[in-house]
Order: structure tokens, then sequence, then C-alpha cells
């Protein structure tokens, strides 16, 4: 079996761990983190602006409610606006986190232990901002358990042949298996915290989130099994998830959004922006925390390897497009593509996104560049603005000019919009730096299945 | 209180330096009869799990259970309002529309199936747990971080606290603990 230590091979790639480390040096690392009274400055400077910009959505959403949505810049013919841009936006970040944590595991990627529990704090934090925007779009969000089937006093039950009800169930159940996941995993961290900790109420506290964990082996058999079938259930989970999303578009006749390559080229964008994210919070983690040992080059070049293939992919999607568009011989796909997209009034942001999505990603098949992490981290910084522009390109072109040139019209955004979308960045950079300070950023008990020492000589019978 | 005649103790505890050296005893102690034991790892050790001849997890029939039990609750949950609760005609399709029920369907399978998941290892591990007698031996902070223990408990028929003592030495630990209940 393959392990996560140096091998004796020339062309083996480099180790997923650095040498020299045992049990009690991965553990005391990562837990040292949590542990220590003191507070860094970087870190308090760091979720201070966070905490500033999460004011800003503070603000904004206050006024949203109170003004209603007329407040953004959705109107007809464009109703869907920033709130759905962002909504598929963040929901695609989410992705990376799942598939690191469930697809890796069931594949067998060792690598995936060191940044598993953080690319899973990053889907968590990316859903709950995504969750705000279509419960925000609806104008009055107190109403928002119209959308569950309960029995309500006016006799209303949602209507189940539509999308937008599939995506209720798809993002509550991705949110709900997704904390669940990301919590069965610390419960063994949480034990070793408590008893590692020498403040007693941070012992208690600990004690209380580890459920009185204490590592028999008989529970770890059920740990282990249930691990794995989180992980089982989650791998089609995430595929559907950006694949109902994706539904929301496809279902509907308005040209741009008719097309059966929406569902894999959806999910490919969405592990594609997620890698980025990963790496645009990886890069500066590793270097505040000094966890290069753990984090390796190794780790950023896998990521940058899946973020070349996803571009590919998506690639391939806008290729797909722009052929289907033609070759439909449909005059309103034609005009939308090549007339509207293409060189129409959005074409700026359509040019952008070919850019930031297809040509920059290009720079990754030199292994110069995916080991070089200023670099790395600029390419992903590129590639979330470009994802996000493909969804606005999808959402605003296609709704502002579709069968009838008399109710054509276009979309400006307002500051509230801005604010709102700048807001939510701020809500997830104050929950990540919470993150970072007070859990166990990687999975110290994985991490410690990495050793070559955690595995029994001889074998069982 | 104790109806158990050892009252006092609840078991002897080994304490290892090395999942090898924890597997081999819990094999050892296995082939010497005990059946009352567990072995406490700072990460999972499959090995020991066999050694002590543990039966399959329920896990994978809980999940089952509970993955079936949503996906046919979530798809009659969708035919019941669509055919007899609040029949809508959408778009001239049949009431009993079951193709555009599946998304739904799924997404109930996984959340069913993930819940009974965790609820069912929290269940079947008798968690949470405020206390346990094996916190006593004040090593074993270490269980959660670099050592490996095994306690042979005193309800076991075979267990003598001092031919068990007397075994538990031969397997060459750091140390033998008694441990109080």
């Amino acid at each position: 079996m393959a392990n996560g230590s140096a091998s004796a091979h020339p062309l083996a790639p480099n180790p997923v761990l650095d040498p020299g480390h045992n049990f009690n040096s991965i553990g005391d690392k990562i837990n040292a983190v949590v542990l220590t009274p003191k507070f860094r400055p970087g870190w308090v400077l760091g979720l201070l602006i966070s905490f500033g910009l999460l004011n800003v959505l503070l603000v904004s959403v206050a006024w949203t409610i109170f003004r209603g949505v007329g407040v953004w810049g959705i109107n007809i013919p464009v109703g869907w606006g920033f709130a759905i841009v962002n909504f598929v936006w963040w929901i695609g970040i989410g992705h990376a986190g799942t598939l690191i944590s469930a697809i890796l595991l069931l594949l067998n990627q060792k690598w995936r232990n060191s940044i598993n529990r953080f690319a899973e704090a990053m889907t968590l934090f990316a859903v709950a901002c995504a969750g705000l925007f279509p419960l925000l779009h609806m104008g009055r969000p107190w109403f928002f358990y119209w959308m569950m089937p309960i029995p309500l006093p006016q006799a209303l039950l949602p209507q189940f042949r539509s999308p937008l009800v599939w995506d209720v169930f798809a993002v509550s159940t991705y949110a709900t298996v997704s904390a669940l996941f990301w919590l069965v995993g610390l419960i063994p961290d949480f034990a070793t915290l408590r008893d590692k900790a020498v403040n007693p109420i941070v012992k208690r506290l600990f004690g209380v989130l580890s459920l009185g964990w204490r590592g028999a082996a008989s529970h770890w058999h059920n740990y282990e099994m249930t691990y794995l079938l989180l992980a089982g259930l989650s791998t089609p989970l995430v595929v559907s998830v950006h694949t109902v999303v994706s539904f929301d578009f496809s279902v509907g006749v308005i040209p741009g959004w008719h097309a059966t390559i929406f569902p894999p080229y959806f999910v490919a964008g969405a592990i594609y922006s997620g890698f980025a994210m990963v790496l645009t919070l990886a890069i500066p983690t590793r270097a505040a925390y000094n966890m290069k040992d753990f984090i390796t080059d190794r780790h950023l070049d896998n990521m940058a390897k899946i973020m070349l293939a996803t571009s590919l992919m998506v690639s391939y999607g806008y290729g797909s497009e722009v052929f289907f568009a033609w070759y439909s011989a449909s005059n309103w796909e034609k005009y939308m593509m090549f007339d509207n997209r293409m060189s129409g009034p959005y074409m700026f942001f359509y040019w952008s996104l070919i850019f930031c999505n297809f040509i920059v990603p290009q720079l990754l098949w030199s292994k110069k560049v995916r080991t070089n992490t200023v670099i790395l981290f600029i390419i992903s910084i590129i590639v979330n603005i470009g994802m996000w522009l493909e969804r606005f390109i999808i959402v605003v072109t296609s709704l502002s000019r579709d069968f009838l040139p008399s109710s054509w019209g276009m979309y400006y955004p307002t500051v509230w919009d801005f604010g709102v979308y700048f807001g939510t960045i701020g809500l997830f950079l104050t929950l990540m730096f919470l993150f970072v300070r007070f859990v166990p950023i990687m999975s110290a008990f994985e991490m410690k299945l990495l050793l070559p020492e955690s595995k029994v000589k001889g074998g069982h019978h | 209180m104790e109806a158990t005649p050892t009252t006092g103790i609840y078991g002897l505890m080994a304490e290892f330096d090395t999942p090898t050296q924890i597997t081999e005893a819990a094999e050892k102690a296995y082939a010497a009869g005990y059946r009352k034991m567990d072995a406490y790892t700072p990460f999972p050790v499959e090995e020991v799990c066999h050694a002590m001849q543990m039966p399959k997890s329920k896990m994978s029939l809980i999940v089952l259970t509970g993955g079936i039990l949503g996906g046919i609750g979530g798809f009659l949950l969708q035919v019941w309002t669509a055919c007899v609760y609040y029949p809508l005609n959408i778009g001239g399709r049949p009431n009993f529309s079951w193709p555009s029920f599946i998304p739904i369907t799924f997404e109930c399978t996984v959340l069913l199936g993930a819940l009974s998941a965790v609820l069912g290892m929290i269940f079947l591990n008798d968690l949470p747990l405020p206390y346990h007698p094996v916190f006593n031996n004040p090593r074993f902070n270490r269980a959660s971080q670099d050592k490996f223990f095994l306690c042979i408990e005193a309800d076991d028929p075979k267990f003598n606290a001092a031919d068990t003592r007397k075994f538990l030495e031969s397997l060459h630990p750091v140390e033998v603990a008694e441990i109080e209940k």
C-alpha cells in the first residue's frame, strides 16, 4: 500500500509530508495553533478587516429587507442579477471541499489528508454565503419556510416539478451533509485537544465537543465505516448539487440556457473555482502558520493540475456552446452567442471570462508555474474572477435579450448589489479567520496515518 | 450499587508504543481467551479490530436502511402532493410525472442516509458519554496522541487481577495500570 513517506524511486513525486515528523510533532504543531492563548497581530488585523466587510453585509442586507429588492439593479427582463450570479459562484466554490474530502478519500489519495479539514470548512462557509442570496432574492425572506413541504394553514405545498424546488432540496441537503462530514471528522481531534488542553475551561469545552471520544478500537471500527459511507454518499451528492443548479437554467427555454451541456459543464466549473479558492486560502495560510511541511509543494502542484484539467473541461463547455449555437441553426441561439455574448453590450465580460478561465490557466502546463506560490496565487485569484464572470455572462446576457427585441433591457447593478456581494466575502473570511484560530485546521489523526510507523508491521491474517 | 463481584476496578490497562505492539497484544489476549477488552488508539488501526475478531460493523446496514427510507419517503411525498393533496396542471404533464420527482428523491436518499450514518455511529458507540473509567488512568491522555492502550475489563469471565496482570506484563508493555471504576 502506498503511503505518504518518501519513496526511493528516482521518479517518485515529492512527499506529501516532509520527513522528520512523528506522531507527537504532527499533533503538537496542528494543535498549538488552537491551544496557544496568544492572538497573533496578523490574525487580529485580518479578522478586523473581514469583520468590517461583514458589517457592510449587515447594512446592505438590512437595507434590502427594509426597502425591498428594488434597491438592487434587478428589473424586468433581468430579474436574477447579482443574487443568482453570486449564489452559483459561492455554491461552486464549495464543491472543491467535498471533492477533496469525499472523492479523493474514495480514490485513496493520501495527499488529501492535510487539506481536507480546511477545504471542508471552506465548503461550509461558502454554502452559508450562497444560501443568503436566494433567501434575500425572495424579497420576503421571512416566508422562506413556504418552500418546505410542511402543512401550512393556506394549504400550499411546493411545486415539485420545478428545478427551483429541486434546488432547495439539493442545497439544504448539501449544507447538512457537509456539516455532518466536517463534524464527524472533528470528533477525534477535539478529543486530542481535550487531552492536551491545560486551561480547565478549554479542556471542558473540547471535552463536550468530543462527545467523550476515547479512541476505542470498537469505536474506530464503526467510525471508519461511517466516514467511508459519508464519503460514498457525498460523492454523488456533490455532482448532483451543481447539476440541479444548472437545471435552474437549462430547463428554461431562454436562448443560451437551454443546453444539455450545462450539468457536466457546471460541475466541472464548480470544481475549477473551488480549487482556485482552496489555493487562494491555502497559500497564505501555510505561509502564516509555517505549515509548508504539511501542505507541501506537492499539494499545490496537484491542485494546480486539477485546476488545469477542469479549466480545459469548462473551456470545452464554452466551445460546445458556440458549436451548438451554430449547429442548431436556431436564429435565437445563434444571435445569443455570436451577436450578443461575443459582440453585444457585455462582450467585454465575455472575452474577459475567456481570458481568465481559458487563456491564463494554460500557464499551469509549466511545472515552474505550478511550484511558484506567488504566480499560483495570482492565477487562483484570476480564476475566481473568471468563474464569477462566467455566471454573470450566463445569467445577464441571456435574460437581457431574449426572443422579442421590444422586451430587451440592460442590467446595471447598484451599490447595494456590490454591498451584499462584498459583504458575503467578509462573512466568508470572518468565518475562515475564526476557524483557523479555534479549530484544528488539519485532521491530525489522518495526518498521523501518513507516517510509516502508523502501519502494523507484518500485517494481519 | 455495584452488581458485579469485582467491585472497585474496571480493568487492567497495558500501554504500548506502536501499532504493531498493540496488534500483537490484542491477538495474544484473544488467544488467551479474553473477550471483554478494548484497544485505545490515537488513529484507526484496522488490524487491532481483526485481532480481536470484532464482528462486521452494523453501519452499512443502518445507512442502507436510512437511505432507502429517505428515498421512498421523498418520492411518496411528491407523489402524494402532486396526485392526491394538491394536483396542479403544469404544462399539461400528467399528475404522476415521476421523472421530475427523481432529483428530490435522490436528495432525500442522501440526506436520510447521511443523518442515519452520523446518528447511527453516535448511537452504536454509545456517545455522548460524560464519564468513562478509562480516563482514570493518568497516562490515558496519550491515547489520543501517540500511545496505544489495551484494557482487559474486570467483567471478563477469565479476568483475575493477579493472573491478568501477569499476562499483560508478559506482552512487554510500557506499564500496566489498574483502572478504577
